[in-house]
């Protein structure tokens, strides 16, 4: 069994499953229970300042994009900060870490933009022996208006000040959690780290509307026949979530940062792609509100049974495995030439591919008239539609052509060579260096 | 009191709840949720085999697509626009042979989408509605007779109001709608599904309906010739084959669509009487259809006998397993001989047969059976004196549905050409219905996307099947 405890920013959980803070988190019942369901951490609701708490809409707050079969695969939300209490919530968490000592349990904070708020806040938090806290810089809703949230997260040097005055006031570790509602993620992963940050969390959820009822023209979730913009969460933001990852860990100013993963995940499956990707945790959501808390017992069985298949011992060993691998597309090699193949026995002759590529590619599929399907490498640039349209697993793969066989598309051979952009001869830059 | 074990040609062999229960809807109806989950398993394939594989050219695909899209009214509108019948056609088709048996999915995993029952639940919706979807042309001034109220009847009726022509539908029976009303199994077409449907079909307006008029006797073909400037003859197949076995004359040997169509009439099942121990001779769908009735209305033991092997059976593989599911033994290899009894029938002599090259031929073997009821499915037949030439015993059509007689077209299962199914006679029905109006109009012929016609009507075959990459590439 691989050992999946966890030392991340100097905080040790038992396994690398935190609950991102959200509703799962918001009371000391919930948090309870998802312990006992084997969740490694949580990080607490965010916290506000001291005083009358925040106050939610009173009507739906939630709006939904559906796959196949109403499988939720976004989730969108106009949710607020923690609406109780602030001493409260510190009670609870006093009581909830002194009960389960060996379980991570992150404060989650978002007050104005004041010194002077900050300071107040930092020792009551740390009294609670929370291993640390996280800094909301996400919210991209509501709060965000009262410039808080992403209003600071998509201002780097507020984020930097603010790192600051929390590593001045507290002495456990700072994680800045960051809004992927901005244009390049390094900008703020970079400013964190100048402020002190021992680590970034990401992504907070993405501005967006799900739908609009055609009846009623109101965007959903509807507040009496208005909406506003929430954040978008689940599967659906995942692929967003591994691309600014993969940016912070390969930056050459964050480079190393610990890195809490955030976005979608739902099995095992993502949460090894958000390690290998730079990750030393992931934070999960969504798919507790959508299953329960009993989810992290498939991430945990199958992440365990990954890397003993894998022969990595521990979680630290998966982190970043695969940063080297990302590349920008200027080094991605151009002599690597592959084909489509079609499996005629796998073949169930839907056509899909045939329109995918007849209509929108390159017309390299040929249709017989008792529908057999069959790839023109002289036109098959090997884009890979055919493969991600059709129905069956396997029955279309890309093969790659050895060196010394022809392109039948570009008439050249195939070298074993390694070639880039950058110096092939259709790039101005090159021509440009040649002249000088 | 209901008494299964009574002998002899006897009814309330059930209770009522036992009656209602078995001949409930065989395919209860997807609600909206089960056929989003249904709609999504389509493929949207490239020139779908589905398509390909319905006689009415219905584009499958596109109308589960609007399904999917929440809109199953304007996936009706895809339906009926090529099969008015959609409706019933939901219910009857034999979908393993047709749509479903050449969906991709029954290739890839043996589970093909359901076709049948998201067109019904298309079909369904639309007809809920209060307005019926087609607006019938300007009147144009042009006269039809349409001889027979079945399924041809009525789509050619139909599509020939929708080109604003005037249509009389004759119909010798007392009621509308042919074996829709009359012949189809109790449980594929519930709650009077079958009037109602021609209540919708006719409500386009433009077609009048006299039923009790009968070609043949107070009706003659160079009558309504004379009167009327197109004639359809859509007249199905009235008579049924006479059985050569002995004993063939008592009591107690029937024809089996008598009986189903007695049946369908029934206000009260279980006042129904039916054989303890019932026989059927045939193997087609009417077979199936007279024998699983009979065990739903309490026959203790209830056989079929077909002359030759199982494999030809004109009965699809899904409606055997549906008979034997319902207790129906199905014998194959016996041909009756004869037919015992003193007044009624109480049992039937089999011979067993062997397909040799030479025909089928008995074996010597003989076999007795208890019968006190015995159903003959063994074919009907075209009943017409006279009329446009025959072929085969039925009336010889070409693809646009013409007859050897200037201005008499003629489908359904009364034409040599196609299956003896509901969705052929509604394609034929309508594809008469647009050369009539062609030939009438003197217009050109529209594309109707049928398989059967299309090409002997000079159309060019619909876009599928264009030209493919290769093609190009060779020209
Ligand atoms: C028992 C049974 C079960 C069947 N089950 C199925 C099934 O499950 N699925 C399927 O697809 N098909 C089934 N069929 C076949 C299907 O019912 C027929 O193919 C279809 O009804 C043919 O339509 P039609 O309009 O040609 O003929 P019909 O439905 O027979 O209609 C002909 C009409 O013309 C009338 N008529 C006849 N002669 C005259 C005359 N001289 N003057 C005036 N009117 C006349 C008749 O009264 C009748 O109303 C079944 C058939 C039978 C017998
Ligand atoms: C393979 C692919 C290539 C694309 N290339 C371009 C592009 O060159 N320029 C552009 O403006 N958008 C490009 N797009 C984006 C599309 O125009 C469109 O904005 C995007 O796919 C979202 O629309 P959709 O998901 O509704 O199709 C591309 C999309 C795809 C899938
Ligand atoms: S063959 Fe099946 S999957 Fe393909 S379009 Fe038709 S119904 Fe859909």
């Amino acid at each position: 069994m691989a050992d999946l405890t966890t030392t991340f920013a100097g905080i040790r959980s038992p396994n690398p499953f935190w609950l991102a803070s959200a509703p799962p988190t918001d009371k000391e019942y919930n948090v309870r229970r998802a312990f006992e369901a084997g969740w490694g951490g949580v990080v607490w609701k965010t916290l506000g300042a001291e005083g009358p708490p925040v106050v939610n809409v009173n009507g739906p707050r939630y709006g939904a994009i559906y796959g196949p079969d109403r499988r939720l695969m976004g989730l969108n939300n106009i949710e607020l900060i923690t609406d109780r209490p602030l001493e409260v919530n510190l009670e609870e968490m006093t009581r909830v870490k002194a009960d389960y000592p060996d379980r991570a349990l992150i404060a989650s904070i978002m007050v104005p933009c004041e010194e002077d708020a900050w300071r107040a806040i930092l020792p009551r938090v740390a009294e609670t022996g929370a291993d640390g806290i996280e800094l909301n810089f996400g919210c991209p809703h509501g709060m965000s208006e009262r410039g808080m949230g992403s209003a600071v997260g998509q201002v780097p040097e507020y984020i930097e000040m603010v790192t600051r005055w929390c590593k001045r006031y507290y002495d456990r570790p700072v994680i800045v959690k960051l809004t992927p509602n901005i244009t390049d993620i390094r900008g703020p992963a970079q400013a964190a780290r100048n402020g002190g940050a021992d680590a970034v969390s990401l992504i907070n959820t993405i501005n967006s509307i799900t739908s609009v009822d055609l009846d009623s023209l109101s965007p959903e979730p509807s507040i009496d026949g208005k909406g506003s913009h929430g954040g978008y969460c689940g599967p659906a933001v995942k692929p967003i979530a591994l691309s600014m990852v993969s940016d912070i860990a390969r930056a050459e100013g964050t480079r190393g940062m610990p890195i809490s993963g955030i976005g979608g995940i739902t099995t095992w499956r993502d949460a090894a792609e958000f390690l290998v990707l730079g990750c030393g945790s992931v934070q999960v959501c969504t798919a507790a509100m959508t299953y329960g808390f009993r989810v992290v017992e498939e991430m945990k069985a199958g992440l365990s049974a990954w890397m003993d298949e894998k022969g990595y011992a521990s979680v630290a060993e998966v982190t970043g495995r695969a940063v080297p691998n990302v590349t920008d597309w200027q080094y991605l090699n151009l002599n690597y030439v592959t084909k489509a193949r079609i499996d005629e026995d796998l073949c169930i002759k839907c056509g899909r591919c045939y329109a995918a590529c007849e209509d929108t590619s390159h017309q390299a599929i040929a249709m017989s008239a008792d529908r057999r399907f069959e790839v023109i490498d002289a036109e098959c640039v090997a884009c890979n539609l055919c493969v991600d349209v059709c129905p069956v697993e396997d029955c279309i793969t890309m093969t790659r052509l050895a060196p010394g066989e022809v392109d039948a598309r570009t008439g050249k051979v195939v070298t074993a060579d390694y070639a880039n952009w950058t110096s092939h001869p259709n790039n101005p830059a090159v021509t440009a260096t040649a002249a000088e | 009191m209901a008494d299964r074990a009574r002998g002899g040609i006897a009814a309330a062999r059930l209770s009522p709840q036992e009656a209602e229960a078995g001949f409930a809807d065989l395919h209860p109806p997807l609600d909206r949720r089960a056929a989003a989950v249904a709609a999504d398993r389509c493929y949207f394939c490239y020139d779908a085999p589905c398509i390909a594989a319905c006689p009415t050219g219905i584009d499958i695909p596109l109308f589960i697509r609007q399904i999917a899209g929440g809109r199953p009214e304007e996936a009706a509108k895809t339906i009926f626009d090529q099969n008015i019948l959609g409706g019933i056609c939901a219910r009857v088709c034999p979908t393993e042979d047709l749509c479903e048996g050449a969906c991709v999915r029954e290739e890839a995993e043996g589970k093909p989408v359901e076709i049948g029952l998201l067109q019904r639940h298309a079909t369904d919706s639309l007809m809920a509605a209060p307005q019926h979807p087609y607006r019938r042309a300007p009147d144009s001034g042009k006269r039809i007779a349409v001889v027979g109220a079945g399924p041809a009847g009525l789509a050619c009726a139909h599509r020939l109001a929708l080109h604003g022509h005037a249509i009389t539908l004759y119909e010798t029976r007392h009621k509308p709608g042919g074996l829709n009303e009359f012949g189809i199994a109790a449980y594929k077409a519930t709650g009077g599904f079958a009037q109602a449907e021609v209540d919708w079909i006719t409500a386009i307006g433009g077609i009048t309906l006299e039923t009790g008029r009968r070609l043949g006797a107070d009706l003659t073909l160079e009558a309504l010739r004379d009167s009327f400037d197109a004639v359809f003859l859509g007249l199905g197949l009235e008579g049924v084959n006479a059985l050569t076995a002995e004993g063939a004359e008592l009591e107690g040997v029937a024809d089996a669509v008598g009986f189903i169509a007695e049946l369908r009439q029934a206000e009260d099942l279980t006042a129904l009487p039916v054989g303890r121990d019932v026989v059927v001779i045939g193997g087609g769908m009417t077979a199936i259809d007279a024998a699983v009735q009979a065990r739903l209305l309490g026959a203790r033991s209830v056989t079929i006998a077909y002359r030759r092997g199982r494999a030809r059976m004109g009965a699809s593989r899904y409606e055997q397993d549906l008979a034997t599911s319902r207790g129906v033994r199905i014998l194959c290899n016996l041909r009756p001989v004869a037919v015992h009894g003193t007044d009624a029938a109480t049992e039937i002599e089999l011979a067993r047969t062997v397909e040799t090259g030479a025909g089928l031929v008995d074996t010597g073997e003989h076999l007795r059976l208890p019968a006190d009821q015995v159903f003959k499915a063994i074919g009907q037949r075209l009943v017409l004196e006279g009329g446009p030439a025959q072929r085969g015993g039925r009336i010889a059509a070409d693809a646009h549905g013409r007859t050897s007689i200037e201005g008499v077209w003629a489908g359904g299962d009364c034409v040599s050409a196609g299956d003896d199914l509901t969705v052929w006679a509604a394609a034929q029905g309508r594809d008469a219905a647009e050369d009539i109006h062609a030939s009438l109009m003197r217009a050109e012929a529209q594309p109707t996307g049928a398989r059967i016609a299309e090409a002997a009507r000079g159309i060019a075959a619909a876009p599928r099947g264009a030209m493919t990459a290769l093609d190009r590439r060779q020209t």
